[in-house]
């Protein structure tokens, strides 16, 4: 596992209109770690996601993927360079099918899009790779379903799915455990564990026993603020996040 | 496009069913070949009258069709669609006023005329969402309608009279009216099939993708603005041919083509006919112009019955006529279950 950060925050800062949301963030995620942050409601982890992403601007501060500024890049633009996101609000297209879903991913990495013939739907180069990744997250059988008819948790699955077609090398995954069931959030921790090493991940979650089991690092964001960053283990003898965010018995 | 769940207990996973063409494409084939037998009804009397009517089915089939691939694939609500049929009809006029009349060169000039103003526009107003691209495409089509009002030297306010149809390399095939009826279907049958293509296609599928959710669309990585703007210039280019057609058909041009009650029409007859399925476009032109001409027959204030009926429509048959259609049992299957 090579030392160089592979995403680096520097000064990342944001707000919205009085409330800082983004309060000076740094941070530093080398290729290969999986990176969780973890923090309370509200702490500004899904703004961090959506800066991180391209979704929302950043008021100041540099985003670097391999060492090359990405801030101003457009949301497109970091996804062709390996910087994909999952969405913690399920973000899919209701009336295609979960096929089509995760194939349009696969679509927007494979050739120009700029094809005015043949069956899309058809084209197996799309398909093959679509189907695999449905296969990981357990929706092989449903491939065929319009994803709005999918359970809630069936949802989230493809939620990853989509991420994963998009073959990322830095991948940022936001609360992809929120509302799934319990069997369906065993499933998706063994798959985040298969998928460690394989890219870089930054986890948000609040499941805490998924991130200590999963992360080789933790971050602590309090009113966006990073107030502790390290091993799992340091994070979870801090005196300082055990006083500001977790309770004394959630650490036990 | 499912096939039929035999047990209502866990949806089984449905293979889609692929049907050859012509199944598939069942409700076109049907459209077209009524189409193609208009002539030998109206053979059997007031042929004139009748042709001319189905002459304008045809060629506003072609621009309602140009208008589903925007506001019914790509949910864009252009409300500056006439503007299109202007640049397609003036591009004849005034080629034929300077004694250029010859298809070769107007057709081209009508096509050119229009992707040009949809590229300018398109990339102007795509860059603003909701009804702010609503405003801005009317403010276009505006715009075009008053430069055509100061083209003094093309008629301005009034027009100009044609002194003919397009010939073909000196050859005037569409001279007569059977033959420019079968020319007009050709183009409608040739654009049909092109739209119907593309919405298939990976392009289309990014089209219909950005519908549904622009936000997902860009999270795995496709740029929108640029397969909008190409979908834009599509669709203003066959809304030209549209206009080549309707200004030999009329052998007049005005700027009456590009009124944005003219613009709004197009909307409506593509609502009526049900949105983002290709042949809802063409059944809602066909319908939109035989009721306004039977309407009409009755009563001059036909627009007081035609108001109140379109917002029936709206209100109670979703999806428009092709909507209620598909309501008929069986119906939906054997039209091929587009859109
Ligand atoms: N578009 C917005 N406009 C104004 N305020 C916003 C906006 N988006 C988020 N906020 C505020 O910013 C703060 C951080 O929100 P954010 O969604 O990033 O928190 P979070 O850490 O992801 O919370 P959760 O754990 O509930 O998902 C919250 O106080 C929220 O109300
Ligand atoms: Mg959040």
């Amino acid at each position: 596992m090579a030392d160089r950060p592979v995403l680096s925050l520097v000064n990342l800062r944001k707000a919205y209109g009085a409330l800082v949301v983004t309060d000076d963030v740094s941070l530093d995620i080398p290729a290969g770690e999986f990176h969780a942050v973890i923090g309370p409601n509200g702490a500004g982890k899904t703004t961090l996601i959506h800066q991180i992403s391209g979704l929302a601007p950043s008021d100041s501060g540099q985003i670097l993927l391999d060492g090359q500024d990405v801030t101003r890049l457009s949301m497109p633009q970091r996804v062709s360079r390996g910087l994909v996101r999952s969405f913690q609000i399920t973000s899919i297209l209701p009336g295609f099918s979960a096929l089509e879903n995760v194939a349009l991913a696969v679509q927007a990495r494979s050739g120009s899009s700029f094809r005015f013939f043949g069956d899309a739907a058809k084209e197996e180069a799309l398909n093959h790779p679509a189907r695999a990744a449905l296969a990981e997250v357990g929706l092989e059988a449903r491939m065929h379903m319009r994803a709005s008819l999918l359970s809630h948790g069936e949802k989230r699955q493809l939620e990853l799915a989509i991420a994963l077609a998009a073959q990322p090398r830095v991948m940022l995954l936001d609360e992809p455990l929120a509302g799934t069931g319990h069997e369906e959030s065993e499933a998706l921790i063994a798959l985040m564990k298969r998928l460690k090493g394989r890219a870089t991940i930054l986890l948000v979650e609040h499941d805490m026993e998924a991130v200590f089991a999963l992360a080789d690092r933790v971050s602590v964001l309090v009113y966006g603020r990073v107030i502790a960053s390290g091993p799992p283990q340091a994070v979870r003898e801090n005196a300082e996040v055990r006083a500001a965010y977790l309770g004394e018995e959630e650490l036990a | 496009m499912s096939a039929p769940a035999h047990s209502a207990a866990p949806p089984a996973p449905s293979m889609p069913t692929r049907r050859p063409v012509w199944a598939r494409e069942a409700l076109a084939v049907a459209l077209f070949l009524a189409l193609a037998l208009i002539p030998f009804a109206a053979a059997l009397g007031a042929e004139s009258y009748l042709l001319s009517l189905c002459t304008r089915v045809v060629i506003f089939g072609i621009a309602a069709l140009s208008l589903d691939l925007i506001l019914g694939y790509g949910a864009l609500v252009s409300f500056g669609h006439a503007a299109f049929l202007g640049m397609g009809a003036y591009a004849v006029g005034i080629l034929s006023s300077h004694g250029i009349k010859d298809a070769s060169l107007q057709l081209p000039a009508a096509l050119a005329a229009s992707a040009l103003f949809a590229l300018v526009t398109g990339a102007l107003s795509l860059r603003a969402k909701g009804v702010y691209f609503i405003m801005i495409t009317l403010a276009f089509g505006q715009m075009a309608f008053f430069l055509a009002v100061s083209l003094a030297a093309y008629g301005g306010d009034d027009g100009m009279t044609l002194s003919g149809r397009s010939r073909l390399f000196g050859f005037e095939w569409i001279k007569g009216d059977r033959a420019f009826y079968y020319v007009s279907l050709g183009f409608l049958v040739v654009c049909y099939a092109l739209c119907r293509s593309l919405v298939a296609s990976r392009f289309g599928r990014v089209i219909r993708g950005a519908r549904e959710n622009p936000v997902r669309m860009e999270a795995v990585g496709f740029p929108l603005f640029r397969y909008q703007l190409a979908i834009y210039v599509v669709a203003g280019a066959m809304c030209g041919l549209a206009g080549f057609l309707l200004a030999n058909q009329a052998e007049f041009v005005s700027p009456a083509y590009m009124t944005w009650q003219r613009s709004g029409e197009l909307i409506v007859m593509v609502v009526l006919g049900g949105l983002g399925s290709l042949h809802g476009a063409i059944i809602g032109a066909a319908a939109f112009l035989l009721l306004e001409e039977w309407l009409s027959g009755f009563t001059e204030h036909w627009k007081l019955i035609f108001g109140p009926f379109l917002v029936l429509v709206v209100l109670f048959a979703r999806g428009g006529i092709l909507g209620a259609l598909d309501r008929v049992p069986g119906f939906r299957r054997w039209r091929g279950g587009h859109g």
